[in-house]
This record gives structure tokens, sequence and C-alpha cells, in this order.
């Protein structure tokens, strides 16, 4: 790894970080990968992962809430808000 | 009366409320004044304790109380109480109060449990000492100048401690059973899909599960059974049906057999630790217990097939915190820089630095490599177990491989950190349950510290886990 790929990574995470931590960042990637990669001679065959019972579980929606119910209070956690709606900054 | 905390079980603190001897309110007074703040346990104290206490004390009276009623719990700051403030231990949630109850308080709450405060814990349970939170250290039950433990420490020192009687944390990959063992207090972890997460905070949502903290195996069971269970709120919880049959298989009468993966505990661990731990088997063998020797061939593989699905789980799962709809927020000067300075502020080291190794796991070209070859080698060291378990009932080892260790000293390193959980990761790997129990003391700078004994079993078998902890601890069972 170099500079520019944990400054591509942290761009991609949408964190910002500043110099200092990037080349500390660099070094501990570097000993962390280093680490993880002795899974790398571990011999799977051809096995792939089988997921378990739970893949996809998917329920009906349905008996739905009134709309609104909750509207006061999970707007109430929004850093910002409008008649409503959370409000972001513009984006076009 | 007066109340003695340090002897008391929720059956004692039941019976004595039912005899009128102290009230629910009493009870939550007597433990809210031994909450010693230098300890640094608690990020939340709640302000309506007494008159979750007063509640209790109505149900008393009308006849409806359960065994949990009025009985003082702390809560991991990781687990949602409706109107409660909720940090996860980060930055990012300072001033979130949750907006819905987890399914477990949802629990509590109807058996009458009273919640003392949320709990100090590494941010986002991303550690293994509680060092990593923005709202400072917790220190250890036994030596300020150690560690609690992690990512649960705040809930093993406030039970530890007598700040209350029993505790809920959470485990991803030793988080309610390594601070367990730090403090002399007995933690479980539950089998994955057996207790509801629809309301904890998520980190590695193929690795957590809630459990209970406890000083006895009983009072562990008696929490453990209230927030157990199927649930629609969270998909990946264990249907009713599938945990009947499996706990009929379950014959706690017969002599059994407890597995011992000696080629994994050769190196690493501390002398006297383990003379803990062979005592500890002695004192089994002398209850009639048989041991046996075991092949893990692949378990030391669990600790870096976990630092590759933990981290990318993780960057899914903190994906959501971006100043937009909960939180904090930093502003920026377009919507994306609100982003990047929101998350970049937000987020402590840790947390950012789990991030970026998750994202990098799962960019393009990698996936392959890291991701799905980790998802091989975990159904490789599930194979493992399941053979094993064929063999032997229990498994045992020590909870990790050292006692609690100074403020400070593995804090510049990522890798000595991730290693105090390379006895305990492997069930969170494995979806098996583990519970860790006290074995006794190592004297460290003229200080005794405690050590735990970790019992693993086969899925869905918990019971199996009460059962041999109460033999070794002596006591009874329920």
């Amino acid at each position: 790894m170099e500079i520019k790929d944990i400054e591509n990574l942290a761009n991609l995470c949408r964190i910002e970080i500043s110099e200092t931590e990037k080349e500390e960042l660099l070094g501990e990637m570097d000993s962390i990968l280093g680490f993880i990669d002795q899974i790398q001679s571990v011999k799977t065959g051809g096995l792939k992962d089988r997921a378990g019972e739970h893949r996809n579980i998917m329920r009906e929606d349905e008996n739905p809430y009134e709309r609104g119910e909750f509207t006061n209070d999970l707007l109430g956690e929004a850093p910002e808000t409008q008649e409503g709606y959370v409000k972001v900054k513009k984006i076009l | 009366m007066k109340i003695d905390l340090k002897t008391l079980t929720i059956q004692k603190a039941h019976q004595h409320m039912l005899e009128g001897d102290f009230t629910a309110q009493e009870l939550a007074q007597a433990y809210l004044d031994n909450i010693n703040p230098e300890y640094n346990a608690f990020i939340v104290f709640f302000e309506d304790v007494l008159e979750q206490a007063e509640k209790a004390d109505k149900r008393f009276k009308d006849g409806t109380a359960e065994l949990l009623t009025g009985i003082p719990m702390a809560i991991k700051n990781n687990i949602l109480i409706k109107g409660k403030r909720t940090t996860a231990g980060s930055k990012i949630l300072e001033n979130y109060k949750a907006t819905y109850d987890a399914t477990v308080i949802d629990r509590l709450k109807k058996a009458g449990a009273v919640f003392i405060g949320g709990t100090n814990l590494d941010e986002f349970a991303h550690g293994s000492s509680t060092e990593n939170s923005a709202y400072g250290v917790t220190k250890n039950t036994f030596d300020m100048g150690r560690v609690a433990g992690g990512s649960s420490g705040g809930s093993a020192v406030a039970v530890a401690s007598d700040m209350a009687l029993v505790a809920l944390g959470s485990d991803t990959g030793g988080s309610i059973r390594q601070p367990a063992s730090f403090n002399n207090v007995l933690g479980l972890k539950t089998t994955y899909g057996r207790v509801s997460r629809s309301g904890a905070v998520a980190m590695g949502s193929s690795l957590d599960q809630i459990g209970p903290f406890g000083k006895s195996v009983e009072d562990v069971k008696i929490v453990y059974d209230c927030i157990k269970g199927n649930d629609k709120m969270d998909s990946t919880t264990l249907k009713d049906e599938v945990i009947e049959k499996a706990e009929k298989g379950i014959d706690l009468n017969k002599k059994m057999t407890i597995g011992i993966p000696r080629h994994f505990l050769k190196e690493g661990i501390d002398k006297d630790v383990m003379e803990n731990f062979e005592n500890s088997l002695k004192k089994l063998e002398e209850k009639g217990y048989k041991i046996k020797e075991i092949e893990l061939p692949n378990i030391k593989y669990s600790l870096a097939s976990y630092y590759i699905f933990a981290p990318a789980e993780i960057s899914a799962n903190l994906s959501r915190y971006d100043g937009v709809r909960f939180g904090f927020k930093k502003e920026g000067e377009d919507l994306l820089d609100d982003y990047m300075k929101t998350r970049g502020e937000g987020f402590g080291k840790e947390a950012r630095r789990r991030i970026m190794l998750g994202t990098y796991i799962l960019s393009a070209g990698y996936k392959d490599a890291y991701y799905n070859k980790a998802q091989a080698v975990r159904e490789i060291i599930r194979e493992d177990f399941r053979k094993a378990f064929l063999e032997v009932d229990v498994i045992l080892t020590p909870t990790t491989p050292t006692p609690a260790f100074k403020i400070g000293a593995k804090g510049n390193d990522p890798i000595q950190m991730y290693l105090e959980d390379i006895f305990t990761v492997s069930s969170n790997v494995v979806g098996n349950p583990a519970i860790s129990v006290p074995m006794g003391f190592v004297e460290r700078e003229g200080k005794e510290l405690p050590v735990g004994l970790q019992i693993l079993a086969p899925h869905m078998y918990e019971n199996l886990l009460f059962k041999v902890s109460s033999d070794f601890l002596g006591g009874p069972t329920s």
C-alpha cells in the first residue's frame, strides 16, 4: 500500500483523515493485512461459503403502522429538518 | 434491613422483596449509593431509576411480580432503551436518544427489571479493554491501574463492584467473556440467533450476540431465560421448534467428557494462568468428568478470519452514520464534505481503522481473496468443532492468556490488542455458546487479579454450560 491508496480508501469510506494519521494507517494496515494473510495458507479446496440457514429471510410487510406515527420521534433525532423531512445540502 | 449487596442474588432479592424485608426502591437506592464514579463504569445514569423501582413495588403489592421485578440492572450503552441516551461509546452518537426499545429491553421491562444506567464500552464495541471509548477508560475492579477488559468493560465492572446486580453486554469476539474474566464475574455469549439483536447497535452482524453478566450461574440463567427466544424483529433468531428439538438432545445427568485442545494451549499463556486452568480440570475430574485431549486443527485461523469478516461487516454497518438522519453532524462545504467531516470527527481512531480495513477487504479484486476465503475458513473451523463435539460434551480453555493488563499497555499496537481474543473469538466465528466463569487468581505486582475459565458447548446447548458451570463453582443450577 501507498499513501495514495490510503487516501483513496478514506474517500471511499467518506472519512476525512489527517496527514499524520495517513502515515500511521499505512504502517498499521500493512501489519494487519500481514496478520490476516495467514488464512491464505489454509487449504479450503473447492469449499464455498455455505452461509448456513440464514439467507435472504423476508417477511410480508403486513399490518403497516399509521403514517406519521413515528415521524416526530425519528425526526427529533435528525440534525436538520424542514417541514417533516430531513434536510441536506443541495446535491445538484 | 441492611442489604448485603456482596452476597445478594436475584432469588434472594426477590424473596426479600416478597416478604417485605426491603422494597425495590430501597434496593435500587442501595445500588445507587454504591456507585463509585472512579471506575467510570457508566456513560449514562438514568434519571428515573427510583420511578422504575416504584412501579416494581406496585407489582409486589398487586401480586404480579416476577423474578426480575425490581432487580437493578446495568445495560451496555449500545443497547437501545427508548428515550435514553445511547452513545455506543462514540462521539458520533453523543446526544442520540433511542427512538425505540431493543427487544431484550422490551422483555426485561415486561419482567419489571430496573435499569440503573448505560455502561461504558469500546466505541461501537471495537476493542478488548474499554480504552477506545469516547467517554474515558473503565478501570478494573481489582486494580484501578489496569483495564476492565472489553468491549463490555463497564457492564463487567458494574456487576463485579456491586453497582448493579446483573448486566447486559454484547459479544462479537469475546466482549462479554473477556471482561467477565478480568473482573471475576460470569459472562455468557449466547448461541448465534438465540437472543434477538433488534435494537442493539450493530457491529459485525454475523457475529454479534447479546448476553448477561452475573455473579452466579443462577443469576445469569434467569436473565438469559428472560431475553432469549425467537423475535419477528430479528430474522436471524432461531425458531422455537429448532431450539426445542436441540434441547431434547441434551442429557444433563450422564457422565460427561471435557475436551481440551492442548495443541492450542502450548504457547503465549502465562504460566500461573495455565496452573489455574490445570487445577480447574482436576476439580472437574474429581466431580466425575472425564478429560480428553482433542484436536481443532484449524482453530488457529479463527482470529485471522475474524479480522476479515468483522471489519467487512463493520464498514457496512457503520455506513449509516452520516450526520443526516441522527447523531453528530459537522458542517462541511457541500453534502459530500458534510459526510467526510462528520465521519472523520465523529468516529474514533479504531473505528476509522476498522472501516478502512473493511472497505479494503470488500473492494473489487480483493473480496474473493479475503472475504470469501475467510468464509470458507469459517466453514472448516465449524467442521472442526462439529467433529470435536461428537467426541466430547464441552470444550474448555482459559478465557484469556493473561489477567487484566495495564491501562495503555497495548494502546499502540492493534495486533497485540486483537490477540486478547485468541481463545474467545472462535465461538463467534462458529456461532456456538460459551461462558466465562471465575477460576481463580494470579498475582501481579502485589495485587490479586482474577482469571476465567471458558466453557464451550454445541449450538443451543446453553443449559449444558449452566450445568458444567454449576458443577465447577458449586451451588444450584437453577
